[in-house]
């Protein structure tokens, strides 16, 4: 069921085990090292490497399934604008041009192109199985306190946390909601033309917004009347110490950014470029 | 002398939202360790001067004052809203979205993480704090697991973690269940004998409050402070029937029967209700009613036949359920929380699918219908109006059904006009809904099914924090419509409603069905009232300690009365 989509799912692994400071801080590293590069080989190790940290979770991809089609499909839509918007992308930066197809005008597919683009690809997979990971391993309550460890304000990182916490709330106030609609007639399977459906769509959103705006008044109420906010500083309840896990999983990750580093800039060039010799 | 920890002097309070004040010059003054109850009906103010005492207003809710309010002797002017949540700890009537911490240490902590307490020092004072309210063993469970009691219990944990001096209880006992509630309030009175805490609670439920020792009632009527007595003298006054809060029901039997109840009978706790002087004016009273109303047999309308669902492997929510509706009941289903009441109202407008059984609409076999296809014929009403509410007029969101069908405009526009009539909304049609009362919300929500003329309705909890004289409109409004024909199925904590409405009460317990009867023998059967966490009512206990023969006849004789006296209200 998609109502829970998103949310802590709590296994037994040494993924688990991390104190959610670590795995935030493996996270940033992380996406900023497939950020960074451009080195297919770099990405291709990455891409691996999180396979394997996500299968040492434990964590079905069934169960993240939804997510992770949302972002692929919007990881093909972002393919399609780069072509259309920049179909010699590639050649520019590979400075080659193997054509395969001519279509019209600067609108050909270079060999270029598309391996330019599969390094795009790319950098989204190795970065999507561990923003999931991230996402759906650490503790909610571990949360707000990691985001508070490496220096963000309590009261943002509060908010992200509770952000997070209220996916499951708001997933099923939607069902409740477009169950009622339903209930009145308001068609929304795939009976019903598209137009008609969006429109349909939208009678559940004004509920939803008024529905949750009732819940921020009432969380807001109830964490002022105990004091949240008062000084600049605040301790956690569930924060735990550092472990010999969490240092040796840090030293790796740095390693790993370190090296991916070192590989991608000691030419001056962030691409991986196999057409030069 | 004792000190004085709340003090209102001249007090008005208005909020800038609104055009007129909402306290009108109220005093009040209270003492420490005193346990004090303040009555209202919806829209008295008695919330809001829950709201001046825990600092919400004016911080929060923002509005001009007048007059004085002291809190243990200083000026609330001068006390922030943090200064103030270290001397009054309020626990909240929304029993889920209080809630900020996900485990029940964790929300428990919450105020002491705030406060930069060592976490060391931390988990001693939750550890301390989660034994007085008996919630030792689920120190790390989620608090989505709890049942409502628990949730209460903790959310009273968080405040006393802060050892502050004053506890405010807003409305308690919504949303729970009445064994449950009885079990609130005997924690509420251990707590405030054992730490002497001052304690306010907020609560129209009178009756169930006066299950322990109050110190003195206040009762709040159109902003203004009509009563502030001990609870004995108030009983003995007609205070409470002129400002629409529902007595004790043994206490009203009393007067109906055409007792003098005085201040000297005790009237404030049954079991020490003196009822001497007036048992033989009981005993008449019940004589002359003669009531026998012959049961029509009719054809069933609804049917369940061997319905099971769950919603994970291995946790079965319901477990081979059948029952039959005939047309023109008015039943309602009860139980404790989780017990399948809401599932069980699901799988019959089609919301979830049940695992194995069927279900039958005239003799029709509806299993397979979609959603769309079984709201031409049964019509449900939510607990929370929010979920339902789309458009932004009245008349729009009742239209917004008939729209969708495809029903000519003008045709439509008659049909919303009339229901909007008989729902008593006909003056606001042009209104913002977001205008409208909680109660007036949930009036549209109900013509907004009535619109589309289902011919049987389900109604979750349709009268939750109403007061008597609303909760008297809706369900006579209810009774009325089912009257002319329409299928009633109520789902309810509340046993008056169930006793005073309904024909036919439906028990659920894990899942099944322990009990099938009417209201009146439900009651009466103390192992299906203990199973499914109900009540005995006190008129029972009244009419045994009356030496009334057939105390279910009392029962059903006073409810018949008092339905007749509350016409007359209106």
């Amino acid at each position: 069921m998609a109502v829970e989509m998103l949310s802590y799912i709590d296994r037994k692994t040494p993924i688990h085990q991390l104190t959610g400071v670590t795995k935030l801080i493996c996270f940033i590293v992380w996406s900023s090292a497939a950020m960074l590069t451009y080195d297919t080989r770099i990405l291709a190790f990455l891409f691996i490497f999180s396979i394997v940290i996500f299968i040492v979770s434990k964590i079905k991809v069934s169960e993240v399934s939804f997510v992770l089609i949302f972002i692929l499909v919007f990881l093909f839509i972002n393919n399609m604008a780069i072509y259309l918007f920049s179909p010699q992308e590639g050649v520019k930066i590979y400075g080659s041009s193997h054509v395969l197809i001519e279509i019209a005008g600067r609108y050909n597919v270079t060999i270029e192109q598309i391996f330019y683009q599969c390094n795009v690809t790319l950098k989204y997979f190795a970065v999507i199985p561990i923003a999931l990971l991230f996402i759906v391993t650490t503790h909610p309550s571990e949360f707000a306190a990691s985001l508070n460890k490496i220096g963000v304000s309590y009261r943002i990182s509060y908010a992200v946390a509770l952000a997070l916490r209220y996916i499951p709330d708001v997933q099923r106030d939607f069902r409740t909601i477009a169950l009622s609609q339903q209930a009145r007639g308001i068609d929304m399977s795939k009976k019903e033309k598209l137009p008609i459906r969006i429109k349909n769509a939208a009678s559940i959103i004004f509920p939803l917004i008024l529905s949750s705006l009732d819940k921020i008044e009432t969380i807001s109420n109830a964490m002022e009347l105990r004091g949240f906010g008062k000084s600049n500083k605040r301790t956690w309840y569930s924060a735990r110490p550092f472990q010999r896990g969490d240092y040796v999983t840090l030293f790796v990750f740095g390693v790993i950014f370190v090296t991916a580093m070192v590989v991608t800039f000691h030419d001056g060039n962030r691409f991986y470029n196999p057409f030069e010799s | 002398m004792k000190k004085r920890v709340i003090e209102f002097n001249n007090y008005s309070f208005k909020y800038h939202s609104q055009a007129a004040p909402t306290l009108h010059d109220i005093n009040i003054t209270i003492f420490e360790g005193e346990k004090v109850l303040i009555v209202g009906p919806s829209g008295s103010g008695k919330s809001t001067i829950g709201h001046c005492i825990n600092g919400l207003v004016p911080f929060s809710y923002k509005g001009e004052a007048t007059g004085s309010l002291k809190i243990m002797g200083k000026d609330a002017h001068s006390l922030d809203i943090f200064s103030r949540s270290k001397i009054v700890g309020t626990v909240l009537q929304d029993p889920d979205g209080q809630f900020i911490g996900l485990t029940v240490g964790e929300d428990i902590a919450f105020s002491l993480e705030n406060d930069s307490t060592e976490q060391g020092i931390m988990k001693n004072l939750v550890e301390e704090t989660v034994k007085t309210v008996e919630m030792d063993e689920y120190l790390s469970s989620s608090i989505h697991h709890l049942s409502g009691g628990q949730k209460q219990r903790v959310s009273l944990a968080g405040v006393m973690v802060d050892k502050v001096e004053i506890i405010l209880f807003d409305e308690p006992l919504a949303n729970l269940d009445p064994a449950t509630g009885q079990y609130a309030i005997e924690l509420i009175d251990r707590i405030h004998k054992e730490t002497n805490t001052t304690v306010v609670i907020i609560e129209h439920r009178l009756e169930d409050v006066l299950h322990r020792h109050v110190d003195r009632i206040i009762v709040v009527d159109d902003g203004r402070i009509v009563a502030d007595m001990c609870p004995d003298k108030l009983l003995s006054s007609v205070i409470l029937e002129s400002s629409h809060i529902r007595e004790p029901l043994y206490v009203r039997a009393a007067k109906y029967a055409g007792c003098d109840v005085i201040e000297e009978m005790k009237p404030s706790q049954l079991h020490s209700f003196s009822i001497e002087s007036c048992k033989d004016k009981l005993l008449d009273w019940f004589e002359k009613a003669n009531e026998a109303v012959p049961k029509e047999i009719k054809l069933p309308i609804l049917q369940l036949k061997d319905i099971s669902f769950r919603y994970a492997p291995g946790h079965e929510t319901i477990k081979g359920i059948s029952l039959s509706v005939e047309k023109g009941e008015m039943v309602s289903i009860v139980g404790k929380n989780g017990a399948g009441k809401s599932t069980l109202s699901k799988i019959i407008c089609g919301f979830e699918k049940p695992r194995s059984g069927s279900i039958l609409f005239k003799e029709q076999d509806i299993t397979g219908d979609t959603i769309k296809e079984r709201s031409f014929r049964i019509g449900m009403v939510m607990q929370n109006p929010n979920h339902m509410i789309s458009k932004h007029l009245v008349f729009d969101e009742v239209a917004l059904g008939l729209i969708i069908r495809g029903v000519p405009e003008n045709e439509a526009k008659k049909q919303v006009e009339k229901v909007l009539k008989i729902c008593g909304l006909y003056p606001f049609r042009n209104w913002p809904i977001s205008a409208l009362s909680f109660g007036q919300k949930k009036r549209v929500t109900i013509a907004s099914i009535l619109v589309l003329e289902p011919e049987v309705m389900i109604l979750d909890e349709p009268t939750a924090g109403q007061d008597l004289r609303h909760y008297t409109e809706m369900m006579d409004f209810l009774a009325e419509l089912n009257r002319q024909g329409m299928t009633i199925l109520l789902i309810t904590h509340d046993m008056h409603l169930m006793l005073e409405y309904t024909t036919r009460a439906i028990v659920m317990n894990k899942g099944r069905i322990i009990a099938d009867d009417p209201p009146s023998m439900i009651l009466t059967d103390s192992e299906i009232t203990r199973q499914a966490n109900l009540k005995e009512t006190s008129l029972l206990v009244l009419a045994k300690r009356v030496g009334i023969k057939e105390p279910k006849e009392f029962v059903e004789h006073f409810i018949a009365y008092d339905r007749e006296v509350r016409r007359q209200w209106q």
